[in-house]
């Protein structure tokens, strides 16, 4: 590792070590898919079978119901 | 470096959850169960015979349904978490894994819950109108999604204005100025809320606490979690071969 500027105090304690970056061209892609997978899910947690239906009946409504009510989910 | 901290925002989102998962059981559920006895008993006094037939019976609602309800939003949370570490890390000046994971879970937690909670928040069974309820979701996710705005925002302004002003008041004209955004939004926005006439205060009061604190809890054991497994892994990292720094 390259000296630093600062003078450190002691050779064993590294200068405060200056975080490295994710750059964002790597984060992208992952940021875009767990984006789109995680709000699916927390759309079926949250909202499946309230306002709005991808499936028909109230299965997902009513297993997933008391955890949409304490998490603050409108839920009926 | 991307896979591990994702693996490890689902993880620790797991974990959070199992700790919320307390919380709702021991704080949330009574309520829960308060609540439905109200609905019931309305239901009675309005001539209704027997209950209609249960698609899911309590027992599994407040069991299986509420840990798979918990644990999958507990991973969700958890990864979009280690994203939002990610872009967060070595951008906030110098802060370390530590201090930077508990900020992100800061700011999460007021974005996706605070402010959405304040305006709009969460309610127990027999509480708000079956007809509204999909004005109620929109408007919901809408203020969850101004919260997300607002936060953001107020990161990247923060950030700009910290050269000038210091971190200090910085970080305090950004906070009022999120302040005066978010209330003005809530003095807008209307609020179809319907609570029946005899409903229990305390009930509702004691169900919005406990939905509070098992939000609360999650963010706080994910945010501390995260810094604590991440700060450690960097360190072990960076130890035994400075070599290859690049990761």
């Amino acid at each position: 590792m390259a000296q630093s500027a600062v003078p450190s105090a002691s050779p064993q304690a590294q200068p405060a070590p200056v975080p490295l970056r994710v750059p964002i061209r790597e984060v992208l892609p992952w940021a875009v898919f767990a984006a789109v997978l995680g709000v699916v899910l927390i759309y079926f947690v949250g909202a499946e079978q309230g306002a709005t239906s991808l499936f028909s009946g109230t299965w997902v409504h009513e297993f997933t119901h008391d955890g949409r009510h304490l998490l603050g989910f409108p839920c009926h | 470096m991307m896979r591990s901290l994702l693996v490890r925002g689902m993880l620790v989102g797991l974990a959070a959850a199992a700790v919320a998962l307390l919380i709702a059981w021991i704080y949330g559920e009574p309520q829960v169960g308060h609540a439905i006895a109200f609905e019931d008993a309305q239901a009675h006094a309005h001539g209704a015979h027997e209950h209609e037939p249960e698609v899911v019976s309590r027992t599994v609602q407040k069991t299986t349904g509420l840990i798979t309800a918990m644990a999958v939003y507990g991973v969700a949370l958890g990864g979009l978490f280690s994203i939002a570490f990610a872009f967060a890390y070595g951008r906030l000046g110098r802060l370390g894994a530590r201090p930077t994971a508990a900020l992100v879970a800061l700011a999460g937690f007021v974005a996706v819950e605070l402010v959405p909670f304040l305006k709009y928040p969460a309610t127990p069974p027999a509480v708000g109108n079956p007809d509204t309820i999909g004005s109620r979701t929109t408007l919901y996710f809408g203020m969850v999604a101004l919260g997300l705005l607002a936060t953001t925002a107020a990161v990247i302004v923060c950030l700009r204005l910290v050269p000038r002003l210091g971190v200090w008041n910085a970080t305090i004209a950004t906070a009022a100025g999120f302040a005066v955004v978010v209330g003005a939004v809530y003095r807008l926005t209307p609020k179809p809320d319907a609570i029946p006439g005899h409903f229990p205060a305390t009930v509702l009061w004691d169900f919005r606490v406990a939905s509070l604190g098992i939000q609360l809890v999650l963010w706080a054991t994910i945010g501390l979690l995260f810094g604590h497994l991440t700060e450690r892994a960097f360190a072990r990292r960076r130890s035994p071969a400075a070599a290859h720094a690049a990761a």
